[in-house]
């Protein structure tokens, strides 16, 4: 008798205790966000300030009381630049973690493999890489905060054809990035009717390219080079340039849009001209310009808090995370469809990447004018247009 | 033309100087204990990147380079204690492995270390690069060159004419053998190890101006530099050197002359066909004959 009273008494409590904590929980459940970012490996130098930056303002946002009254939570995996990790990280956050919505990706590759699985899930996906493949065409779920790599070829080309520049030499790297952005160069050069006279290759682990850079220099009538990479690969390229002596001019693309990109080339590197984000020259932007304040406040706080330089990388996990706390707040609530739909309808939101304006036909929200166009002087970026 | 193609040539020599150097540390272990010690390029890696890192410290260049060293010595020497010591039993294959383990382990503590970005180091001599009839040269080049030949001429006077260096041999040939004979060849194993990484650091600190150096520079040049001591025959000091070049000159060849798309497809081609032809490498049967 006194054992099944006990018994009774102990199921009691344990039912109420459940509701209690179940209550607790409703109260400051927290709003999920996932992500899988390239922090270690070679594309580490894309995850590892993406990653410090979601950290970052998770933390602050949290301090000044969330979002919608509840505190927001990062979940993260490290892909290590791996597409198929990419994946199954995809899937354990959807499916294990349950997350409310993914910013993530650090490269094309790892976006990609993760699409699918984030289209059938139908929960929202801001991507932090560049190709355009991942909004064009337009996917229902999956938006990103880079310019794209067309973009950049657009920008790139009109830069050369004010010059009076019309026949270039083009090398790239063998990567997602490189290869990607090769295709849109080629793609823009025949729109703008400009010829890409040379068309070299180097893989990410080359560590000398100066029969490449000697092919496209006897090429006749080459008028300039253009070199589409990232990591450390573009800065080979560039003291070679500079050790073969080529007086042309010289591009890079936004794929080193770093100031370690300077430490590595050294004054090889001057002359160059490259599209980037503000972040870059934020002393330089006139005082009228939108982005400026967004841009110096990411800069001072990030490098308050880890002493080490920002870089554009970092930027886009901001911006991503941004319009994702911004979506949220215009849906009221983490339901993916009306989520989706905030983001889809933001309308200038001024980011450090540039000023967003999406649409149903445009999940990035950028146009080829939020790139600089910047020269490298004495060492250092100087702002051209 | 003539300029054309000694520009490729130069490239080619650059880069396979740098290959084999690094096949040299391959080489050294190999003919102590038929062990492929795949920790070769974390030599090479730790190497640079102490290098760099101490310079940036303040400490002068030259007692950077030789505490660089010296902590690859004993990074080798741990290696050998701590990893392949207490597997003694196993199989060369098992050994193989824990080489692999180790590697991943080096790494991902360099990591926590020194970061993820790459660091340059500047050339050791003048920065602008040497003219000849129409083709540059980084300067950096002779001095990968330099340093490796006084290498190989060190290596193969160690084998031939120190009691050690013929320890090692004997160890590899049979080791219960050499045991009988009065050698301590757990003792020879250590040493192997530790002038293995001290090769390996060395080049990895004559090599990072031309390459930059970052945690992970180990496992890039470290394949090819294994590639490079297999087109030359494990185990042989020249055959690392004659593979090394050979594999950065058709490399640069096949990326001026072909297409650089093809660059790396070619170099493989090349070594399937040698080790199909001449399976023990090009230089590997005569090593094992005169011992």
């Amino acid at each position: 008798m006194l054992t099944t009273m006990m018994r009774r008494a102990g199921k009691c409590a344990a039912v109420a205790a459940a509701g209690l904590m179940m209550m607790s929980a409703q109260a400051a459940e927290p709003i999920k966000i996932g992500s899988f970012l390239s922090v270690t490996g070679p594309a580490s130098f894309l995850g590892d300030p993406e990653l410090k930056t979601l950290e970052m303002y998770v933390e602050k946002i949290n301090e000044e009381g969330g979002v919608l009254g509840r505190p927001l939570e990062l979940v993260h995996y490290d892909d290590a630049g791996n597409a198929s990790s990419a994946r199954n990280f995809a899937s354990r956050l959807i499916r294990s973690d349950q997350v409310d919505l993914i910013v993530g990706g650090s490269t094309t590759g790892a976006t990609m493999a993760a699409v699918p699985m984030i289209e059938q899930a139908q929960i929202p996906f801001i991507s932090l890489a560049g190709a355009v493949v991942i909004t064009t065409p337009v996917k229902k779920w999956v938006f990103k905060t880079p310019q794209s790599d067309r973009m950049a070829a657009e920008r790139i080309l009109a830069d050369m054809k004010d010059r009076g520049i019309t026949k270039f030499g083009l090398i790239s790297g063998t990567g997602g990035f490189g290869s990607s952005g090769r295709t849109q160069t080629l793609e823009v050069a025949k729109e703008m009717g400009m010829e890409v006279v040379a068309d070299e290759t180097y893989s990410g682990s080359d560590t000398d390219m100066t029969a490449q850079l000697t092919n496209i220099r006897n090429t006749k009538g080459v008028q300039a080079v253009l070199n589409f990479g990232f990591g450390q690969g573009p800065a080979i390229v560039t003291r070679n340039y500079d050790q073969l002596g080529m007086e042309l001019p010289f591009y890079q693309s936004h794929g080193v849009a770093s100031d370690s990109f300077l430490e590595l080339a050294g004054s090889a590197a001057e002359g160059l001209r490259l599209p980037a984000s503000p972040l870059l020259v934020p002393e330089s932007l006139p005082e009228d310009d939108p982005q400026k304040a967004v841009v110096q406040n990411y800069k001072a706080e990030y490098e308050a808090r880890y002493d080490s330089k920002v870089s554009t990388f970092g930027a886009y996990a901001y911006d991503g995370l941004m319009l994702a706390v911004r979506a949220i707040e215009e849906a009221g609530s983490t339901d993916p469809e009306a989520v989706r739909k905030a983001l889809e309808n933001i309308k200038g939101y001024v980011g450090v990447t540039g000023e967003f304006n999406m649409s149903p036909t445009d999940h990035n929200g950028l146009d080829a004018d939020s790139f600089r166009m910047l020269e490298v002087q004495n060492g250092d970026w100087k702002l051209i247009n | 033309m003539f300029a054309e193609f000694l520009q490729y040539l130069f490239t080619g020599i650059t880069i396979g100087a740098t290959y084999a150097l690094i096949a040299l540390g391959f080489t050294l272990i190999y003919n102590a204990s038929h062990v492929i010690n795949f920790a070769q390029g974390e030599f090479l890696m730790v190497g640079g990147m102490a290098t760099v890192s101490l310079t940036a410290m303040g400490v002068p260049m030259i007692l950077a380079v030789v505490l660089a060293v010296i902590l690859a010595g004993l990074l080798g020497i741990a290696l050998q204690r701590l990893a392949i010591a207490p597997a003694r039993q196993a199989d060369v294959v098992t050994l193989i492995i824990i080489t692999i383990g180790a590697s991943i382990f080096i790494r991902g503590l360099a990591q926590l270390v020194w970061g993820k970005q790459y660091h340059v180091m500047p050339n050791f001599s003048t920065s602008e690069p040497i003219e000849v009839f129409g083709a540059v040269l980084n300067s950096q080049s002779l001095w990968v060159l330099g340093v490796g030949a006084v290498l190989v001429v060190a290596l193969v006077l160690f084998f031939t004419k120190t009691l050690i260096g013929k320890a090692i041999l004997a160890t590899s040939m049979n080791k219960e053998a050499a045991r009988l004979v009065g050698i301590r060849t757990q003792m020879v194993l250590m040493l192997a190890f530790m002038v293995s990484a001290l090769l390996g650091s060395v080049a990895g600190i004559v090599v990072a101006p031309i390459t930059f150096t970052s945690y992970d520079i180990g496992v890039i040049l470290g394949l090819k530099g294994f590639v490079a001591a297999a087109i030359g025959g494990l185990g042989s000091g020249v055959g690392a050197v004659v593979g090394g070049l050979a594999l950065g000159i058709v490399e640069a060849m096949a990326a001026g002359y072909i297409s650089s798309d093809y660059k790396d497809a070619v170099a493989f081609s090349m070594i399937l066909l040698v080790l199909f032809f001449m399976p023990r490498g090009l230089f590997g049967a005569k090593v094992v004959e005169r011992v």
